[in-house]
């Protein structure tokens, strides 16, 4: 009896470990049974290339080239602005500061990581869009700048959090060996510790941006949403998840738009595969 | 010659500059949002229906919706998020297996959230036949949650000492009357960490729902879970996007409400764990 109950459990058991694998899958195969149907009406090359995105036009124009830049200037941008200074924090947090500091820093970071990401793109509509508006001078301040502003602080705490685990995880033996040989501090950190944690930092950037790529609501509601090729980082752009949050209320169930909307999907579940599995490797790179 | 300490003191004054730079804005955005939210927050606010377009009236709608897409959300992840860690931490093997279920996990905490939502759409609405349901939502908004419950859960039950399931096998108990009686009640505070951090997760969560559950504009409570409902996060944003001339004192008054919510819930977390670390015994 109480063999049969302990198999029972054991089988149960397993069958939930197995769950992420199955959710995984099943998001993807979902996506693609949706995504691939567009594919019929437009190849794969001007789906990803083409300029003009207009959905709804007669023919529809289904390119996602203007979707696919204005995410990558937003995330280049949030990742010029986020990478230093997530860095330089977890080096802050790791290092040097004071005991007490350091966890009052910590639960803080922990707090905006928290912060809904509607919340921060409501923020950023009423403080940053006005400012940068002003500062520049422009008719709006809906642009690619706002968003990667707004979008470095939601991958900060990401950045900041696994950095300063691969700072914290470096054998003490480094640490101790660079300052008996008479290096400074900082040295130790910038020649030592840096190097050593390396792998572990490069995980926390990827993890980062994909963070960033990711990111949907704040993006939505402080990028100006225009769906054209973007010329610089001062005019409005609309991202590859903007768009899906935007038009998939609209579409028509089972129509090409929705479709497109599906095959967006698929494209954001690759980069966030990619970008993860990547990190992982790092991450267990280090671990060896 | 350079001074090395002149170097390490300006090295050291740009990380603290940094820091800075993180933490100031973090509090800014709290204090902001507090100072302009408060004044529009009374029993009325929290307690009515919005009312004239969204423009007045309150958001008790919305809260309540969000309340149940949460507590459907941890109905569903809680049981199999923490059968997961169990599997994860007491009966996998280092093999090719679990190494998969890993990087699954990591998968799935970073898929975007508007993804999550478009498979939401695609399997509970369309082809479950769902509807823009409660049901729905708290599926997607649960599944999402799913590597947070595991992720913690796997790492309280794995703090728990080894020597603890030895005596307790080595007394004649079953493995699953070790893990019931001995591993669970000792990995309790840490399980509730991640359940709370999955929910305040869900609570702020805005994408996963847009084409799952959320409604316009709704001014009645949800009947049962085949309903609609609004949430707060899809009314901030709504208010704040969608419908002119709304009161800024209510979209400050809106977002004060889900901050205080989902950085409430945190804090629980965080001081679950942090009385839980100096009580530790082992």
């Amino acid at each position: 009896m109480r063999k049969i109950k302990e198999f029972i459990i054991e089988k149960l058991v397993l069958l939930c470990g197995l769950a992420s694998i199955f959710f995984v899958v099943l998001i993807f195969l979902f996506l693609l049974k949706e995504g691939l149907a567009v594919f019929k009406t437009v190849s794969l090359f001007k789906f990803l290339f083409g300029k003009n995105w207009y959905p709804i036009s007669e023919p529809a124009q289904l390119g996602i080239l203007s979707l696919i830049l204005g995410s990558l200037l937003v995330t280049l941008g949030a990742a010029i602005i986020s990478i230093p200074i997530g860095v330089a924090c977890a080096i802050y947090i790791a290092e040097i500061a004071p005991l007490k500091t350091k966890e009052i820093l910590k639960a803080g970071i922990e707090l905006l990581a928290a912060i809904p990401s509607v919340v921060l793109g409501f923020i950023g509509m009423v403080t940053l869009v006005p400012l940068v508006k002003s500062i520049f001078h422009l008719p709006t301040g809906l642009t690619a700048l706002s968003g990667s502003i707004m979008l470095a602080f939601m991958a900060m705490p990401t950045i900041v959090s696994i950095a300063e685990d691969a700072l914290y995880s470096i054998p003490k033996t480094y640490k101790e060996g660079a300052l008996a040989l008479g290096a400074t501090h900082w040295q130790t950190i910038w020649r030592v510790m840096l190097p050593a944690a390396s792998s572990g930092i490069l995980a926390a950037v990827m993890l980062g941006i994909g963070r960033v790529v990711g990111e949907t609501m704040a993006v939505m509601m402080i990028t100006g949403n225009a769906a054209v090729i973007p010329q610089s980082i001062l005019s409005p752009v609309r991202t590859l998840t903007a768009t899906i949050a935007a038009e998939m209320g609209e579409a028509v169930v089972g129509s090409e738009h929705y479709f497109a909307l599906f095959a967006i999907g698929i494209v954001l579940f690759i980069i966030s595969f990619a970008i993860n599995v990547t990190a992982d490797l790092f991450l267990h790179k280090r671990q060896q | 010659m350079r001074n090395p300490y002149r170097t390490q003191n300006i090295a050291f004054f740009f990380l603290f500059l940094a820091t800075l730079l993180i933490v100031i804005p973090v509090g800014l955005i709290i204090v902001i949002i507090i100072q302009k939210g408060l004044p529009a927050i009374n029993w009325q606010f929290l307690s009515d229906i919005p009312r004239q377009g969204m423009r007045a009236g309150g958001i008790f709608p919305a809260i309540i919706g969000t309340l149940y897409l949460v507590i459907g959300a941890i109905i569903f992840a809680l049981p199999i998020g923490l059968l997961a860690a169990i599997y994860l931490s007491e009966y996998a093997k280092d093999n090719l297996l679990t190494r998969i279920i890993k990087l699954a996990i990591v998968n799935l905490a970073g898929v975007p959230s508007v993804v999550y939502g478009l498979f939401g759409l695609a399997l509970f609405v369309v082809f479950l036949k769902f509807g823009a349901s409660i049901l729905a939502g708290s599926l997607t908004l649960g599944i999402m949650i799913l590597p947070v419950i595991i992720t913690t859960s796997r790492e309280a039950l794995e703090s728990v000492p080894q020597s603890f399931r030895e005596v307790s096998l080595s007394l004649g108990a079953s493995k699953w009357q070790t893990i019931r009686h001995i591993v669970l009640p000792n990995a309790i505070p840490g399980i509730l960490t991640g359940t709370i951090l999955g929910l305040g997760r869900a609570a702020g969560e805005t994408a996963p729902i847009l084409f799952t559950v959320a409604a316009f504009y709704l001014p009645q409570l949800p009947k049962s879970i085949f309903d609609q409902a609004m949430a707060l996060p899809y009314h901030l944003y709504v208010i704040s996007t969608q419908v002119p001339n709304v009161d800024e004192k209510i979209r400050y008054g809106t977002a004060l409400v889900l901050l205080t919510l989902v950085l409430f819930v945190n804090l629980i977390a965080i001081i679950i764990r942090y009385k839980f670390r100096k009580k530790k015994k082992w």
